[in-house]
């Protein structure tokens, strides 16, 4: 990069937003992978027509930009391999407005997720994506990432509650699209077209997100079972009985013992599967009573034991414990690769089965845990990064699990994206005609490849 | 390794488990203030593996985000992979100073604040400076608003000064004032003589009065946690060894100490000596013995107060005492068995307060955009009096208050115990 890019992207968002120390560089390497390449610059801006200039920038001088949030992704998406300039949305953390009539929140993109879910409870209003990540992560990265979370099942996800977005596009023209409107057929939708991108298409800086009324009680159970195909049966015999809990969060054994090392927070290690099952409403008349009929299903498939949380800090517990499993995996091996594979529900028992043989076959163990309801799972691999063997072994290993995931009619990723970690399996997972299709959009789009280049698609420009 | 073998450096399986998920930037005082990645305990910890592992210089700049971190400990304690970022930054304060030491730092911290008679000669300005008027003169012909911002900030820091160091005023020995129960040692940590004597003071009171014999070896040193501050954890140890042996001469059943930052590190002397065999054993029974005032208090049956402290009052955690020794409780035990207490918690009670020793003078900015959501905080109590533990914590909520303009006061949780007692008395 030429120096008086440095003196330029000064003049646009001032010298304290510019940072290109040998110490900025390598803390704006990492996402939440093991991966890491340094940028060439890192920029906070914080107005979306900074945002525009910088991308006129980069686009005369053809410089990659890589635009990231809290950097909590699981995909290696924000990690800028290709240098150039790491575009830090932090900064535009503020809240536009607050429609309280409409039930819509506008706000920048670098709005902490959990600080906006606080912020709309206090007027009873519910934004309900629940990421692991929600208090290290931005709503920026949840929309450009499409985030789901354990309420999915119920509530849907990210992209479901994003009714507008400011973009700024690569040539720096700002795209506004959507609005304050439920509906809204106009067009092609746009939104929907961003959401879910990993900065290759566009640069999101702002957004109106739908709210829903705030479910005031919560009942949480945690359900044992001596096999995942029983508690995976339970799920659907659930679903099947017209109830649809908020969350159903499958834990296999490997996870609870994990986290159980990790937290101490006394749950019982010796079941194979666990069910951690809850069901919100405006009631708690109506809550209780599904909880309860939930429990009296949980029975009948073959439940050895239901605990209900008695109060609020029980069911703190219980989720304190699922939220923690992935952190927790640290304290068992050095290094963790965590996919986020998806198959249809009743295919989640086979699932279980062949990414334990893989385990077996390969003598690195294998962390499951996921969403039973939507039937996206995270088997987790344990292994020492600075083992080049074991380097190798994931690999394969990797590649296995997506085997597994689209040989029962699945998908590489339900929440985590692509980035750099899946993009060699997506024309295995999507087809040569989905794949030829993104790839004209992209080049509609970035027809430069500066937006994330490297990212999701496999490489055109060459 | 880019280290000569001498220098003392964090181990790896203190950085090498951090699996970069992110959450410790939730609970960072100084990332939730800049939202920069280098501000934040993860950066820190990358920071600190780079550099260790040779692929970054030891820069000063580097050393710089060492001591930009304000140690509240929040991120050790959110870890779910238990990495201590905190005591990382602290460790290579450490490796910095092995490496290139500077000089300055060996006169303060190895040569003044280990001699407590020194260190009173030092502060004897300020004493003066109070009690002849000339503090009182400053503020009525406002000079003080010709000092720049930051100076009147310090200033505004200052608590009132006591005439003596309280030092040199308790005795040796305080008896109980009824029957003895307990033989009470208690360590008079610097700030605690030399600023806020009056609340040590009720300390010794409240002890007597609950059936404690009260010790005051008067050649205590300063704990250390200021030298460990500033990178030199070598001055530490000394400073702990100079301590243990003059409680050691001592039969004592507790030692207690009203200040958070004495309290944490006293009870990681034990750690600090376990390599040594010449001092493990005595390390261990001295860390064991240590109790903050309102540890103790609880832990014994404690003589209900009959007069009444009429106040709305609220509690801000210090960091040294909430997540260095897990005491949180037992304050707010204390101050709501007074009659009349009002007692409101305060929103984000235990979010650092932006003192961390000496941040308002080496960070000013950083400490005092920290300390102005503590007060906004505040401000939504309607608390008349804000209550801490901590000498640092007091300081920086005195400057926050006059900053914004607040009509609070500060307190230590003991003097309102003290002040309850003592109403029972006159109502008698």
């Amino acid at each position: 990069m030429y120096p008086q890019i440095f003196i330029q992207l000064e003049k646009i968002v001032g010298k304290k937003s510019v940072l290109r120390t040998p110490e900025d560089l390598a803390v704006y390497s990492y996402d939440g992978t093991f991966e890491e390449h340094n940028p060439d610059v890192v920029v906070l801006p914080e107005t979306t027509e900074q945002v525009s200039q910088i991308v006129k920038l980069a686009a005369k001088g053809r410089i990659p930009i890589v635009t990231r949030g809290m950097a909590s992704g699981l995909a290696a998406a924000s990690v800028p391999f290709s240098g150039g300039i790491a575009l830090v949305m932090t900064r535009m953390d503020k809240l536009i407005e607050l429609d309280l009539e409409n039930a819509i929140v506008h706000v920048e993109a670098g709005f902490v997720t959990a600080d906006l879910q606080t912020l709309v409870e206090k007027h009873n209003l519910f934004y309900p994506p629940d990421p692991s990540s929600i208090r290290h992560s931005t709503i920026g990265g949840n929309i450009a990432c499409n985030a789901g979370g354990p309420r999915c099942l119920k509530y849907g996800v990210t992209g479901d509650y994003v009714l507008g977005l400011t973009v700024v596009l690569a040539d720096g023209q700002i795209l506004k699209t959507g609005g304050k409107v439920i509906k809204d057929v106009v067009g092609y939708d746009l939104k929907s077209l961003f959401t879910g991108s990993e900065g290759t298409l566009g640069i999101i800086t702002e957004a109106l997100l739908k709210l829903i009324a705030r479910p005031k009680y919560a009942r949480t159970a945690l359900i044992e079972f001596s096999s995942v195909e029983d508690a995976s049966q339970t799920v659907n015999a659930i679903l099947l009985a017209g109830i649809v809990p908020a969350t159903s969060e499958l834990m296999d054994q490997t996870a609870i013992n994990c986290i159980e090392e990790a937290m101490h927070l006394g749950l019982p290690t010796d079941v194979a599967a666990f069910l951690l099952i809850e069901s919100d409403g405006v009631e708690l008349e109506t809550t209780t009573r599904e909880i309860e009929e939930i429990a009296k299903i949980c029975e009948q498939n073959g439940a050895t034991k239901i605990s209900l949380a008695k109060d609020e800090s029980e069911r703190a517990n219980l989720w304190k414990a699922r939220r923690s499993i992935s952190p927790s995996l640290a304290r068992l091996a050095p290094n963790k690769l965590g996919e986020d594979i998806t198959v249809p529900r009743s295919a989640i028992p086979e699932a279980v089965k062949r990414l334990k043989a893989i385990s077996a076959k390969y003598g690195l163990p294998i962390v499951i845990f996921g969403h039973a309801g939507d039937g996206n799972l995270h088997p987790n691999i344990l292994f020492n990064k600075r083992d080049p063997d074991q380097m190798k072994t994931v690999e394969l290993m990797v590649a296995e699990e997506f085997e597994v995931a689209l040989a029962l009619g699945g998908t590489l990723s339900g929440e985590h994206g692509v980035g750099t970690l899946k993009r060699p399996y997506m024309e295995r997972a999507l087809g040569e005609v989905s794949v030829g299709i993104q790839m004209k959009i992209k080049q509609v789009l970035d027809p430069l490849n500066i937006l994330n280049p490297g990212k999701v698609l496999p490489d055109y420009m060459e | 390794m880019p280290f000569d073998n001498k220098i003392i450096i964090p181990n790896e399986n203190e950085y090498l488990n951090c699996i970069r998920c992110g959450l410790c930037l939730a609970v960072c005082p100084t990332y939730r203030e800049y939202k920069n990645e280098t501000d934040s305990p993860r950066g820190r910890v990358a920071l600190a593996r780079k550099s260790l592992e040779d692929e970054l210089l030891l820069s000063t700049n580097l050393v710089e985000q060492m001591y930009s971190c304000l140690a509240c400990l929040a991120c050790n304690d959110i870890c779910p992979a238990g990495i201590k970022p905190a005591d990382i930054a602290m460790e290579m304060r450490h490796v910095a100073e092995q490496v290139k030491p500077i000089p300055w730092k060996n006169t303060l911290f190895g040569k003044l604040i280990n001699n407590p008679d020194k260190m009173e000669l030092t502060t004897w300005p300020l004493r003066v400076y109070q009690n002849l008027g000339l503090r009182w003169l400053v503020h009525t012909l406002r000079i003080n608003k010709l000092f720049p911002k930051q100076l009147r900030d310090l200033e505004n820091m200052l608590p009132r000064q006591p005439k003596q160091p309280l030092r040199q005023e308790l005795p040796l020995i305080s008896r109980a004032t009824n029957q003895s129960k307990y033989r009470v040692g208690f360590f008079l940590g610097c700030a605690q003589s030399l600023m806020f004597s009056e609340e040590s003071a009720a300390t010794v009171r409240v002890l007597n009065r609950n059936g404690c014999t009260v010790i005051t070896p008067k050649e205590t040193v300063c704990c250390g946690t200021p030298a460990a501050g500033y990178g030199r954890q070598d001055l530490v140890i000394e400073h702990a060894k100079l301590n243990i042996e003059l409680f050691g001469k001592e039969e004592l059943d507790v030692i207690v100490t009203d200040c958070a930052t004495c309290g944490s590190k006293l009870k990681e002397y034990a750690e600090i000596l376990e390599g040594d065999p010449n001092w493990a054993e005595r390390a261990k029974t001295f860390s064991s013995k240590i109790r903050d005032v309102s540890e103790f208090l609880v832990s014994i049956p404690l003589e209900k107060p009959q007069g009444k402290f009429k106040a709305r009052i609220t509690y801000h955690d210090p960091c040294h005492l909430k997540r260095a020794q897990k005491i949180w409780n037992e304050p707010r035990e204390l101050l709501q068995m007074i009659d009349g207490v009002e007692y409101v918690e305060l929103p984000e009670a235990d979010w650092c307060c932006g003192s961390a020793g000496s941040q308002l003078i080496t960070h000013y900015e950083t400490s005092t955009r920290v300390l102005d959501r503590k007060m906004e905080n505040l401000k939504s109590t309607g608390a008349e009096i804000i209550t801490s533990g901590c000498p640092g914590c007091q300081m920086q909520l005195m400057t926050g208050i006059q900053r914004s303009g607040l009509n609070v006061k500060v307190m230590h949780p003991i003097q309102l115990l003290d002040q309850a007692y003592n109403a029972k008395e006159k109502e008698d």
